[in-house]
């Protein structure tokens, strides 16, 4: 599978998400086992009104979105992978009006579980946030075939 | 308070008090949902709602209207979260002078089914 294609199939997948769509989030690059995604600034996502920082929970499904998006990156069939957990390191409120991209890896895969990285930063290069999360391998079955054919565009790709 | 952060009329927060305890809700939302197969709501909208969920509690267990700075965030998702209203509520679980530590939990059919868990620390500026 080539890096077009993991972008193609991660573009896809976000469109199925709402509340990704409502954020805008979009893909900047995509290459095995890693993914880029941005979160554009806007006035709707702030949660301190008195600085115009963007709130964690945006950061938070920026984040999700891009450890759980970067699976795709890493295997070659599409499977949905529940997050069984995250752990959200802040290290410095976003600078608003800025975009933030997060930068996602998967580290480890196993039978059942995936381990993946994310760094959240801003074209500053600061670095906003660090996140861990575990993902659990429910298999392709758990997925409908429609669906399932929707991100991958009805291609298997073992290449 | 809730109407002066944009983030909380995003996802469609609102609170409730009893007493002393708040229970704050997130009333099912389309906007919000993640998985469209389930469908379920977006992890990421989860987390947000638990962790402003904290800091309103926070702030007003700490009778101050500054928000507490998050220092870190730890979310064990339990089960699905269908698309229906969820609840959460925090638990002061330990503070000191300079940082507190929340629990918080959220749930939607029953309390005693929860759809994730969190930990949080926030760093207290005086």
């Amino acid at each position: 599978m080539n890096d077009s294609l993991r972008m193609e199939r991660v573009r896809r997948f976000i469109a199925t998400l709402n509340q990704a769509c409502e954020l805008g989030l979009a893909v900047e690059s995509a290459g095995k086992g890693e993914l880029v995604l941005r979160l554009p600034y806007s006035n709707f996502i702030v949660g301190n009104p008195d600085t115009g920082v963007i709130h964690g929970g945006a950061i938070t499904t920026l984040m999700d979105t891009a450890s759980g998006s970067v699976i795709m990156c890493a295997l070659n069939d599409f499977e949905l992978c529940p997050t069984l957990d995250l752990r959200v390191d802040y290290m410095r409120p976003a600078e608003p009006h800025r975009p933030v991209f997060a930068r996602a890896e998967t580290y480890k895969i196993t039978r059942n579980i995936i381990f993946t990285r994310c760094e959240a930063y801003q074209d500053t290069g600061e670095t906003i946030a660090n996140c861990v999360g575990t993902f659990m391998r429910i298999g392709q079955d758990a997925t409908p075939k429609a669906y399932r054919d929707l991100i991958t565009g009805g291609e298997s790709d073992q290449s | 308070m809730l109407e002066s952060i944009p983030y909380a009329r995003f996802i469609g927060l609102e609170c409730d008090r009893f007493g002393d305890d708040l229970i704050f809700r997130l009333p099912r939302k389309e906007q919000n949902l993640g998985n469209p197969i389930l469908p379920a709501i977006h992890g990421g909208v989860i987390g947000g709602f638990m962790e402003l969920s904290a800091v309103l509690y926070l702030m007003m267990a700490q009778e101050t209207l500054r928000m507490p700075r998050i220092v870190d965030f730890s979310l064990d998702y339990l089960r699905a979260g269908l698309d229906r209203e969820t609840f959460a509520e925090c638990q002061l679980t330990r503070q000191g002078n300079r940082v507190a530590n929340v629990m918080i939990t959220a749930w939607q059919k029953s309390r005693s089914q929860p759809i994730a868990t969190a930990r949080a620390h926030f760093l207290l500026e005086d």
